[in-house]
């Protein structure tokens, strides 16, 4: 726990790349197996399960700091983070030998089925006993979420460092679903056996966002265009007569789907398929909270069968008779995926093939973006001819060229603090619009500002309360702001009646005042 | 009617037509402390501690000012005034009113720890304590300060091995002093920006520092390497501070306690070390003084003042102007 509890320390504390590669390759090379094995899985978002609720250790927290319940809580809210605020309110007391992080993930797993009163003395034995960074580390492995500015793919290059195996060959052994609990090192990173590996996924390839003048300097003959569309992404994967279906969050989701099991048949056996999945009704492409309905279900019922179906429409074909084809050229693949296509086509399997699009002009290709709302997409997708399927998100070979956000000015009504780096400023905004002479909320966002704009707003927001409840403060409806958004579907479910996605703030509109907001009415009028 | 009111123009005794720290000009201002949001510019004459005399002169320009020793009482239409170390920065007072047998305290910025250039904190009984409370929150707990000053020393001798400048930044004014006079000039020289160099040269008539060398314009990256350089925060990622070559940086102040503000910061190394009093400080002053009222002025107020009622006294919240050791900006100390 003490080496882990470093690392997490040094990581934490530079701002630079390659300092932290180098930390976490030291990291790899000295920790006990064991150790090293947990220490990637919780950089790579899995943990053992949450032994005991936040409000118990919450409500444990508060009592050992001797501190009232209501004085912790704004605390909490003022840090921003429950691990970091147990970790500076509880202190050491105890000198004692930290067990191994692989030792204090096993007292944790143990820990689950014990009742509180033995939970609540382990807990405290555990933070008394430990230094300010393993009592933080020790609270982030109980409360889950570890995100400490790591990506994954920083993780990856740094055991790929350690280990000396490539960088995208690691991408792929860690990929799905495994845990340390029934896996070793050996068996998962250095040397995996081919036989454990029939679920595997392959890790997603990632498009950025079409930067400017990316028309002046490519042809665009050598451009594929498809439209981007709106769904959730998915790998399918049939081998051995049996399929997954996995999210590009690395979730199995094939129970989710059971449409799709008619394709572990199908299909012929090694045959791995990128695509989205969409909400595909009466020979109609649905929108996006039609999938929603279906995403998170445990149990799905006939009833939400018939209502919600839904497709997989393909785009990428990544293994082929059993063989890893991603190496090939775009337009090779593509051949191979539309031959297989070719036998389903127009029977009721439920799959679709994405249309692939080759135009001459870029004016052209402009065009077709504009048709974006009646082809029920949300823009084009740009991919080279010739590029072979990448590992991540990764620039050059795939862009995505969305359809310009819809957007409308509103009023910032109530504000609440942040997290992370964001501690102690209100950077979390609620937006609300004019029904007559009220305001009514239709979203939050949370991002589109620079840190200075935070700043101001923060300070806005402290000299201009109105009320406060718990951590969130109503302010003086003044301040007017440009809200971007993808797209919206009427919801009975938001007291707008609208619900708008990924919103999120284009530009402050200080030329506005509030009494020039758009309105309900407004909002409305964009509903397709 | 109270003896000490708070107005518009700032904290106000009445009784004597005196203000304490006014954020606006007035006829007479008692200072606590030489900090921007303390000693303001505009009033026509200041009272103040005579080891603050030549730091609000450095910062004020030419002003009618009367510097008083601790302890020393003058009384102003009955009312009698006298300054006690606040242990703050050099020069810091508490500002002590009585009038007819009742006592206010008025703490400007505090803190328990002894830091070796300022007086240290003395307690003065009262009736009315008012407190800043900027770090009124209880995650803040700091540790022994020679643990810091050991902690910096170690950082500055790694750099020098790796040939690294060290940029170290904190408050022109008190905290950058307190770092100097615990830096260990064996391990190298200590260079000043000129902000820091100014208020340092001001400070040397009283404290005895390291020596420390002036940045110019014709200041060779190669001379600077391995060395350290104090300066204000407002430095980083500034042209000045590029041109000292390969950098670690480091930030010394108690909001870098918390993990977010250390991230917001973007330096190498925090060092969390505050010229204010922590949660347990706050008490234990606050305690001590005997006190019956609490009134919070700036910092975590409502928070604090809600936490002493809980614990039995009569405590509130009053709006001021004063900033305390800010999280945000770079100019207001």
């Amino acid at each position: 726990m003490r080496r882990f509890a470093t690392l997490i320390e040094t990581l934490d504390s530079t701002n630079k790349t390659n300092e932290k590669v180098a930390a976490l390759t030291h990291y790899f090379n000295t920790a006990p197996q064991e150790d090293a094995l947990w220490a990637v899985a919780l950089l790579s978002h899995r943990r053992p399960k949450r032994p005991v609720t936040t409000t118990l250790l919450r409500a444990w927290a508060a009592e050992a700091a001797q501190l009232p319940k209501w004085l912790f809580e704004e605390t909490y809210h003022i840090v921003g983070d429950l691990a970091e605020t147990i970790a500076l309110l509880v202190r050491q007391k105890t000198q004692k030998k930290p067990p191994t992080l692989a030792q204090c993930i096993a007292e944790i797993i143990a820990l689950k089925p014990k009742d509180e009163e033995e939970k609540k003395a382990y807990i405290l034995m555990r933070w008394q006993g430990f230094n300010h960074f393993e009592r933080f580390v020790f609270n982030k492995i109980l409360t889950g979420g570890f995100r400490i500015g790591i990506s994954q793919k920083l993780m990856t290059k740094a055991l790929s460092k350690a280990v000396k195996i490539d960088e995208n060959i690691l991408a792929h052994r860690l990929m799905g679903q495994w845990s340390p609990e029934q896996t070793t090192f050996q068996q998962l990173i250095v040397a995996p056996n081919p036989e454990d590996q029939m679920a595997q996924p392959y890790p997603f390839f990632l498009a950025y966002a079409l930067e400017e003048g990316f028309q002046q300097k490519e042809n665009t003959s050598d451009w594929r265009v498809e439209h981007k569309w709106d769904g959730m992404r998915a790998q399918l994967i049939v081998r051995g007569g049996k399929h997954f279906l996995w999210s590009r969050g690395e979730e199995l989701i094939t129970d989710i789907f059971p449409e799709l099991e008619c394709l572990a048949e199908l299909l012929p056996n090694g045959t791995v398929v990128d695509g989205e999945l969409i909400p595909y009704k009466d020979g109609v492409i649905g929108n996006f909270n039609d999938l929603q309905k279906r995403i998170g279900r445990k149990t799905v019922t006939q009833k939400i069968l018939q209502d919600n179906p839904i497709i997989l429409m393909l785009y990428d074909l990544l293994e082929w008779e059993g063989k890893d084809i991603r190496a090939m050229p775009l337009i090779k693949r593509q051949v191979l995926l539309n031959d297989l296509y070719q036998n389903y086509k127009g029977t009721n399997v439920p799959i679709l093939l994405s249309e692939v699009l080759t135009f001459t002009t870029w004016e052209e290709v402009t065009q077709e973006r504009a048709r974006a709302e009646e082809k029920r997409s949300e823009g084009l997708m740009l991919k080279h001819k010739e590029a072979p399927y990448a590992v991540g998100r990764k620039k050059g070979s795939w862009w995505k060229w969305k359809s310009d956000p819809k957007t409308i000015d509103a009023v910032l009504t109530y504000a609440m603090r942040g997290h992370g780096r964001r501690t102690n400023l209100y950077s979390d905004y609620t937006f609300a619009l004019w029904q007559k002479d009220q305001l009514v909320t239709f979203a939050k966002a949370y991002s589109g500002l620079t840190d200075a704009e935070i700043k101001e707003v923060d300070r806005f927001v402290k000299k201009n309360t109105l009320d406060r409840f718990g951590p969130v403060r109503q302010v003086k409806p003044e301040l007017v702001f440009e809200i971007a958004f993808e797209g919206l579907a009427p919801s009975p479910r938001h007291k707008s009646g609208v619900a708008v996605r990924f919103p999120r703030i284009l530009r402050w509109r200080h030329d506005k005042k509030s009494a020039e907001a758009n309105s309900l009415e407004d909002l409305k009028q964009l509903l397709p | 009617m109270p003896l000490l009111e708070f107005t518009s123009k700032g904290i106000y005794c009445a009784q004597a037509n005196v203000y304490l720290d006014p954020w606006r000009g007035v006829e007479k201002a008692i200072i606590s402390h030489g900090h921007s949001d303390h000693a303001r510019w505009g009033s026509k004459h200041y009272i103040t501690h005579q080891m603050n005399v030549p730091i609000m002169q450095h910062r004020l320009g030419k002003i009618s000012v009367n510097g008083k020793k601790y302890g020393e009482t003058f009384t102003i239409n009955g009312v009698q005034f006298s300054l006690h170390p606040a242990g703050h920065v050099p020069g810091s007072s508490q500002i002590r009113v009585a009038y007819k047998g009742e006592v206010w305290v008025f703490t400007g910025d505090y803190k328990m720890q002894v830091d070796h250039i300022s007086t240290p904190f003395e307690v003065v009984t009262c009736h009315t304590f008012i407190t800043e409370c900027t770090f009124g929150l209880p995650v803040f707990q700091w540790e022994e300060p020679q643990t810091i000053h050991n902690q910096i020393n170690q950082w500055w001798a790694q750099n020098r091995d790796e040939k690294k400048t060290s940029l170290l930044m904190g408050y022109s004014l008190g905290k950058i002093q307190r770092l100097l006079k615990h830096l260990d000039p064996a391990i190298g020289k200590i260079y000043t920006h000129s902000a820091t160099e100014k208020m340092t040269e001001v400070l040397r008539q009283f404290v005895d520092f390291p020596p420390t060398e002036l940045i110019t314009k014709d200041t060779l990256k190669k001379e600077v390497e391995g060395h350290l350089v104090l300066a204000p925060p407002a430095v980083l990622g500034s042209a000045w501070a590029k041109k000292l070559g390969v950098l670690s940086t480091a930030y010394a102040s108690g909001w870098m306690a918390l993990r977010g503000a250390r991230r917001r910061r973007a330096v190498d190394k925090a060092f969390i070390i505050s010229d204010h009093a922590d949660w347990p400080g706050l008490l234990s002053a606050i305690k001590a003084t005997g006190c019956e009222n609490v009134i919070t002025t700036h910092g975590y107020t409502d928070l604090f003042a809600q936490y002493l009622r809980g614990q039995g006294w009569n405590a509130r919240t009053e709006k001021t102007q004063y900033e305390g050791e800010t999280l945000e900006t770079n100019t207001a100390e």
